[in-house]
């Protein structure tokens, strides 16, 4: 499945200017799509706007398909992160509580900030600073948390045995199912 | 073109662009889509003068995300830059300082939502370092792939946001509420 590293296209000073033609592609996108909203995301939270998740979901999968494709043509590398289990689900754990204080996420909070939140700003300070303690608590947590349930670069096709495509089938099932119930909500909320 | 002016896109829309955007990037500068990994060397680059330049330089993890303007960092600008553009454009470029949710539930002080947001931002960013990665670099760039920690982090955050927004907010109704 995981094919010989391909080397990319862009490279050097043409990938720097290639980082601030795609981040402001992002950006515009999570600015439009509404998720630089501290409303919207908070919202989602709390069941009465489902904007995050038909975002989520759908990158998840069109992205996964265009990737998946890519990969097996040869064209894109895939980039799996190391799963140390207790390390991801205390960190995101911990990221759910502080995404709600903040209202956003770190990526949304910068768009947020850039397009006037001022509370937006304040909290990348504290994103500041949530790093730097990090990077000081690091010695410990890289010695007791990080290689409990250290699985290493795994993807769900490897731990169950079921393929990629399959896999992406079921999230498609999933994701209609999901939408239809959504948007039939929505509608009846609207009336 | 009057789509680049309305404030709102669809958003089945949008996250079909995050998708091909994420294509793009794995293909063109073989990376994936991600936030925190670039946050952490500014992380040590503003700690330094509160710190020490020393102290910083000498620390594991800081050692592993040196400050400099690489493709991380100017993904980054680019988020703000593309974000800023998008309101400006949109006719939505205003100051917020207590959005509409906050200040129905905690009122209009200006100092409390400044500290919540303050305290978010720590949480989110250890978080998401502990996770090795947030929203984009795990729950979007991370799930596409399949990878089970990516998987992980998008079912635990989506728990741990229902849990704490209940908390603060009082259990989910229904929308028409």
């Amino acid at each position: 499945m995981l094919l010989a590293a391909v080397t990319p296209p862009v490279t050097g000073p043409a990938a720097l200017v290639a980082a601030v033609v795609l981040g402001a592609v992002f950006g515009v996108l999570l600015h439009r799509g509404g998720v630089a909203s501290y409303d919207v995301i908070v919202n989602q939270f709390r069941f009465r706007d489902f904007t995050v998740l038909k975002i989520m979901f759908t990158a998840i999968i069109v992205g996964g398909l265009g990737v998946l494709a890519l990969n097996s043509a040869g064209l894109a590398n895939y980039h799996i992160k190391a799963t140390n289990l207790l390390g991801v689900v205390l960190g995101a754990g911990i990221f759910g509580v502080g995404m709600v204080l903040y209202g956003y996420c770190p990526g949304t909070g910068i768009a947020a900030a850039a397009s006037g939140s001022l509370h937006g700003l304040v909290g990348l300070a504290g994103l500041l600073v949530g790093g730097t303690l990090y990077a000081f608590s690091y010695p410990w947590i890289a010695q007791t948390i990080l290689p409990v349930g250290a699985l290493g670069k795994v993807r769900l096709p490897d731990v169950t045995g079921i393929p990629a495509p399959v896999w992406f089938g079921l999230l498609v099932a999933i994701a209609a199912v999901v939408f239809t119930l959504i948007e039939k909500a929505e509608r009846r909320a609207a009336k | 073109m009057s789509f680049l002016r309305r404030p709102r896109w669809n958003p089945y829309a949008v996250g079909a662009a995050i998708g091909v955007l994420s294509w793009t990037v794995f293909a063109l500068v073989d990376k994936p889509l991600g936030v925190t990994t670039a946050l952490t060397g500014l992380a040590g680059a503003c700690a330094a003068p509160f710190v020490g330049a020393d102290t910083v330089a000498a620390n594991a993890y800081f050692k592993q995300h040196v400050f400099k303007a690489d493709y991380g960092l100017l993904f980054l600008g680019g988020i703000a830059l593309g974000a800023l553009l998008s309101a400006a454009l949109s006719g939505s470029l205003r100051a917020e300082a207590v959005p509409a949710v906050w200040r129905e539930r905690f009122g209009p002080s200006v100092a409390k939502r400044f500290a919540a947001a303050f305290v978010g931002g720590v949480l989110a960013m250890f978080g998401a370092r502990l996770a090795d990665g947030c929203t984009s670099g795990n729950g979007i760039s991370g799930s596409l792939q399949l990878a089970v920690g990516g998987w992980t982090f998008f079912l635990t955050l989506f728990a741990s946001g229902l849990v704490t927004a209940a908390v603060l907010f009082g259990l989910p109704r229904s929308p028409k509420a």
